[in-house]
């Protein structure tokens, strides 16, 4: 599927689009002649729309912060598992399971450290990462706000922002999508479910 | 097999209350298949308080699980029709299904898409209808130790064989352990992890750790990710394949189901694998394999069929042995546990509604697919218009207020946040999720089974090996670990500067390129 790799090794032409000459390969009837080939267009397009979507890869730091917090997370529950009491393995503790489990944890980790700086899997916090901070944030005010005031102002304003402040949407629709919303949830849980819902109205 | 038990099971699943389920449930994995963002395991997370409220377990499980394999249908609507594909399984069908589309014949591409799906998915059932209760007879035999070991093989082989790096994949698999042990422990009533929290005390709720890290996490991370630009889709002028392009693709039809079927099965394995390893072989055995990519038909059949069969097998070891394949069976494995119903060997004997009512749905949820996914087609199109900034909020508050309602308590929302949190975290330095929600599930299984396992064997360890079947399973276990290391030592050997991924074409980024020359001329 991705054996096509132009770049790698054959004599350069850029700039001609059908360049790739394997031998028997040009589909005969449908894409001849001077048509730029169907896959080899595709696949550049799909292969641009991925690299703009991703986000950029994340370096050693993040490696290395994440296992470091595995190892301090390991030896945290470690030293608490041992303090359950690990019995032996005639008869176990209620700690053993629990301290080899994080003994394991540490181990891993510590491979992590050593050899895993180099991979690539993370994603770099980047400007927009800002967004899911105040996601996180407007998901906890919701949560504290709910018992205090009901649910609808919370939902109302959690909408609010994440349409507007996040999503960059109209003040129109956002006030329209908002109200619409927190009163199709109002109908459907308090009267269609019937849960109860602490609520102001 | 009880074939009485069989046709009961079409009994049940034809009551008006769990075909309405199963329509909702397909209807809803057909639209997240479509929607970018939000997958099967995420949605199924979501939408597990309203599986409770319901009450009757099987509606609720069969609305979960249509929800899984009807996703499957749905992500192929936008790799024919946008180039977009709506589920990772459907990033192959992107290529020939694309082509097809931009040749006019989109339809073409959806029908046979459709068609296969059907095919694959059927055959599968009847595989599980066939094979089902004949490896929960064998299951019978188990014992603590064998699952004990069966379990751990089970997390092992979702770490290895599963997506990112698999020393991460297993502590997140322990980390996920540990998570199962909080609470009271069964064996000493004492209590572990709970720092005095009256909360924690029973421990942590699967379904709120579900929610967390799947659906808040998905949420929060898609809030940060920046999704492409939708582009005006494919006009669709014919509907239906013709006569000779089914012919054609009849092969490719057959074989992707069985392969997707026994891919399926695989922990680990599942609808992804399935796609690109049917798709593969489809063009190695083509006599022409250059049509592949530019429109061939059995580029979209196979991979469309495979997918859709291993959808269905992932449920065999679920349900016969009461071992989740991925984690999204996981999360099935915790409903299921939720609506007092526990998956084991013994499921098919004790709870014959259960188990024939949620198989025999999944026939008629096929034919409901097959119906309505070519019609649907123009709705969803319009649906992805929808901009993703007023879905996010939506799905936000269906989170917040549905885990609300399982034991109306604001805590389990903080917890829920929480998870959420560590789940994007997780996504961030590329630790997947997945192993833990299975670990997680299975943790508390794995614990008393071992325990329970060393009280028989007096405290040594060696019976696990010496009893007949649980050896045969950790010699596997073994066996996975040491192929898993030995193929990452000789990949690291043979391909030092070797990247993966889709290739870039040459007039894109000239610079890059040169590097690659001048590296294969070292």
């Amino acid at each position: 599927m991705s054996e096509t790799a132009p770049g790698a090794g054959r004599p350069a032409a850029p700039g001609a689009p059908s360049a790739s000459a394997p031998p028997a390969s040009v589909a005969p009837a449908a894409s001849g002649q001077a048509e730029p080939d169907l896959l080899e267009e595709i696949q550049a397009e799909v292969a641009r729309d991925l690299e703009d979507e991703r986000l950029p890869a994340g370096g050693t730091a993040y490696q290395v912060v994440a296992a470091l917090v595995g190892v301090g997370f390991g030896v945290f529950t470690a030293i608490l598992s041992y303090g359950y009491g690990l019995g032996t393995l005639r008869e176990p503790g209620g700690g053993l399971w629990p301290f080899a489990i994080s003994v394991l944890i540490v181990v891993l980790s510590g491979l992590l450290l050593l050899v895993g700086r180099g991979l690539d899997d993370a994603e770099a916090f980047t400007r927009s990462s800002v967004l899911p901070v105040i996601g996180a944030v407007t998901f906890l005010a919701m949560a504290a706000l709910l018992p205090v005031i009901g649910f609808e102002i919370p939902a109302l304003l959690l909408c609010v922002v994440w349409m507007r402040f996040l999503g960059g949407e109209t003040w129109r629709s956002t006030a329209v999508v908002s109200v619409v919303t927190v009163a199709t949830f109002y109908g459907l849980f308090l009267y269609g479910l019937s849960i109860p819902l602490p609520h102001l109205l | 097999m009880d074939f009485q038990a069989f046709l009961d099971g079409f009994g049940v699943a034809a009551q008006p209350t769990n075909l309405l389920f199963c329509l909702i449930g397909v209807l809803v994995g057909m639209l997240i298949g479509v929607l970018p963002g939000l997958g099967p395991a995420a949605t199924i997370a979501i939408l597990l308080p309203v599986a409770y409220s319901v009450g009757d377990p099987v509606a609720g499980i069969i609305m979960l699980a249509g929800i899984y394999y009807g996703a499957q249908y749905g992500g192929t609507i936008t790799s024919v029709l946008l180039r977009l594909p709506g589920e990772a399984s459907s990033v192959v069908t992107v290529f020939d299904g694309f082509a097809l589309a931009k040749q006019g014949k989109a339809g073409t591409a959806l029908g046979i898409a459709a068609i296969g799906s059907f095919i694959g998915a059927t055959i599968s059932i009847i595989g599980l209808t066939v094979l089902g209760p004949f490896v929960a007879s064998f299951a019978l035999d188990f014992g603590d130790p064998e699952y004990a070991a069966l379990a751990l093989l089970g997390v092992l082989l979702v770490a290895t064989v599963g997506n990112g790096n698999m020393v991460k994949a297993l502590v997140a698999a322990a980390i996920g352990l540990l998570l199962a042990t909080i609470g009271r422990d069964s064996f000493t009533g004492a209590s572990r992890f709970t720092f005095d929290s009256l909360q924690l005390s029973d421990g942590i709720d699967f379904v709120v750790v579900a929610m967390g890290l799947f659906g808040v996490g998905e949420i929060l991370h898609n809030l940060e990710a920046r999704h492409g630009k939708v582009q005006a889709p494919a006009a669709i002028a014919n509907i239906w394949p013709s006569r000779s392009e089914l012919k054609q693709s009849s092969g490719a039809i057959g074989r992707g189901s069985v392969i997707g079927f026994f891919l399926g099965i695989l922990p680990g394995g599942g609808a992804v694998m399935s796609s690109l390893v049917a798709y593969a072989a489809e063009k190695k055995r083509a006599k022409d394999p250059s049509r592949f990519g530019r429109g061939a038909i059995e580029g979209v059949a196979a991979p469309e069929t495979a997918n859709n069969a291993a959808a269905t097998s992932s449920f065999i070891p679920l349900l016969t042995i009461g071992i989740p394949a991925n984690a999204s069976m996981a999360i099935l494995f915790g409903a299921l546990l939720v609506l007092n119903v526990t998956p084991s060997p013994q499921l098919i004997e004790e709870r014959p509604d259960v188990f024939w009512g949620l198989i025999n749905s999944m026939y008629i949820g096929n034919i409901i697919l097959l119906a309505l996914s070519i019609p649907l087609v123009g709705v969803f199109v319009r649906v992805l218009r929808v901009r993703p900034a007023i879905l996010a909020p939506i799905t936000a508050l269906i989170t917040i207020l549905g885990v609300y309602t399982i034991r109306n308590s604001v805590f389990d929302i903080f917890v829920m946040i929480v998870f959420g949190i560590v789940g994007y975290l997780m996504k961030k330095v590329g630790f997947e999720p997945g192993p833990l929600v299975l670990a997680f599930v299975l943790g508390s299984l794995i614990e008393s089974s071992t325990r329970r396992s060393l009280l028989i064997f007096d405290g040594d360890p060696t019976g696990f090996v010496t009893r007949p079947i649980s050896g045969t399973i950790l010699a596997f276990l073994v066996l996975v670990i040491v192929l898993s290391v030995a193929r990452k030592v000789v990949g690291r050997r043979t391909a030092p500067g070797a990247s993966a991924g889709p290739a870039p074409s040459p007039d894109d980024r000239p610079d890059h390129d040169r590097t690659d020359r001048e590296e294969s001329l070292r």
